[in-house]
């Protein structure tokens, strides 16, 4: 169709479909009359910028021969249609305009190149983040790219996914074999009174894919042990422990450092959490801290003893800003360090942790683990016996 | 005197108290000054044989004892003591 422009000139305006056809057909030059921080979000493959400021300068460049098929755009139809106007009283002969623009374009459902890696809904759903210089597009990108697998859908679990998920964080993985109760809505708030009953990775998905579609969801729905942990971590940039029994914690220490997976722990209890962030052969591992599990009477269960719901909240966003350093390589993680919080008194205490040159997983004599003994661990419920380890259906 | 920080799970044997004000020139007075005052923490923190559990964490202020002198580590007038035994409350997986 042919529109009046304000110069009262007419000129021809194509639909994005119709401007397809022309450029897979080839011999079409396409020029983006946008500005260069919008082309920088996303442009049509082959399109080449001539800002509208700079048209009588640079068309030139862009497009040496008068008399080829030119086809212009803009955001939303309406500079491509002016600048089209001025290309034809420069002598330009087959100029066309395509109405509604890159918008329409994409609506359509048609391919745009996205130079930063992100589309322009990525862009502005996280432009809270890339305005910040420790994050950017680069560290956004870090952080889609980011495969992150959360033992444990539940307390901790569940602000740790919320906040990850929001933060764009590109895989998810969920170990959990419980189901949604009731007793867990105080603090788990991920989960909700409609899907009490239903699996916890499967309820957490439906939370997360509701919040951020750019978040793939894995769901472990079972117990990780050590026929499986090798399986399941391989698959992931870093782990976040924030399991309810000491066999888990340490076969997810042992097995970590092996594979040498960066592991940010957390545990909570009553109005206190601890916090740390163990990286193998960097810093102390779990053992370094705690070589040996207290006994039962020293390790009352959060079913037990309660626990106050925000402290799940408190602890488990401390971790997701843990992760985020990590995937970003910015800041300073909690590594040799544990963050104690008592809500009480609305106190954190850091405490030092160190290397322990005779720990059997990461010390100084440590031996090799060879490729067959890789799978291999001991008995972590008999190394746990007695102590409060024993397993635990309920954060 | 020293400050202790008791951990929740010791608590019902001191009376409810966080903190504890003890006497004692190095970490090991100060933990049998706290074990004197409240009986039921001797068994938690100490072994037949006198020593720490290995399963308890002591810290003077932020430093792991271990790393100092051990029982032996000389407490100043003011100092913390803190005491941390593990914890695994989270989530079950």
């Amino acid at each position: 169709m042919a529109i009046d422009t304000k110069r009262a000139q007419t000129i021809e305006e194509i639909e994005p479909f119709e401007a397809a056809e022309e450029i897979n057909g080839g011999d079409v030059v396409l020029i983006d009359t946008r500005e260069p921080h919008e082309y920088q979000e996303a442009h049509l493959e082959n399109g080449k910028l001539v800002p509208p400021g700079l048209l009588a300068e640079e068309i030139e460049n862009a497009a040496p021969d008068k008399s080829a098929r030119t086809i212009l755009y803009c955001r939303s139809g309406n500079r491509s249609a002016i600048a089209a106007a001025q290309l034809q009283q420069l002598g330009y002969e087959n100029v066309a305009s395509m109405s509604g623009g890159i918008l329409q374009w994409q609506e359509q459902g048609l391919p745009v190149v996205s130079p930063s890696g992100m589309t322009p809904e990525q862009r502005e759903r996280y432009s809270r983040h890339t305005l910040l210089p420790e994050v950017g597009v680069d560290g956004q990108i870090k952080l889609l790219n980011a495969k992150v697998l959360l033992l444990g859908a539940g307390g901790l679990g569940a602000p740790t996914a919320l906040y990850l998920a929001a933060a764009g964080v590109g895989t998810i993985g969920l170990v959990d074999d419980d189901v949604v109760d009731a007793s867990n809505l105080q603090r788990q708030v991920i989960h909700n009174t409609e899907r009490i009953g239903m699996a916890k990775t499967a309820s957490a998905r439906i939370f997360i894919e509701g919040l951020n579609p750019d978040v793939k969801v894995v769901e472990h729905n079972g117990r990780l042990d050590a026929s499986n942990i090798l399986d399941v971590i391989s698959d992931y940039d870093i782990v976040v422990d924030g399991a309810d029994n000491f066999p888990t914690r340490y076969l997810l220490n042992d097995a970590s450092v092996r594979t040498r997976k960066p592991v940010v722990s957390a545990s909570i209890l009553g109005f206190d959490g601890q916090i740390s962030t163990f990286v193998p052969f960097e810093g102390p591992c779990y053992r370094c801290l705690y070589p040996t599990p207290p006994p039962a009477e020293l390790a009352p269960s959060c079913s037990a003893n309660g626990v106050l719901g925000v402290m799940a909240g408190t602890m488990g966003t401390l971790q997701a800003n843990e992760v985020i350093k990590l995937v970003l390589g910015k800041g300073e993680p909690l590594i040799g360090r544990l963050l104690l919080y008592e809500a009480l008194g609305t106190r954190f205490t850091e405490l030092k942790v160190r290397r322990d040159p005779d720990c059997p997983i990461c010390g100084e004599h440590a031996e090799e683990i060879p490729e067959s003994e890789m799978g291999k661990f001991p008995d972590y419920d008999a190394f746990c016996a007695g102590a409060g380890g024993d397993r635990q259906s309920i954060a | 005197m020293a400050t202790v920080r008791i951990p929740p799970v010791l608590r019902p044997k001191t009376g409810g108290q966080a903190e504890v004000e003890v006497g004692g020139s190095n970490v090991g007075d100060v933990l049998r000054s706290l074990t004197g005052d409240y009986p039921d923490t001797q068994e938690q923190l100490f072994g037949e044989d006198g020593e720490l559990n290995r399963y308890v964490n002591v810290y003077l202020n932020d430093e792991d004892v271990r790393v100092l002198d051990g029982l032996e580590t000389a407490v100043k007038d003011g100092d913390t003591v803190v005491i941390l035994p593990a914890m695994a409350g989270g989530a079950a997986a």
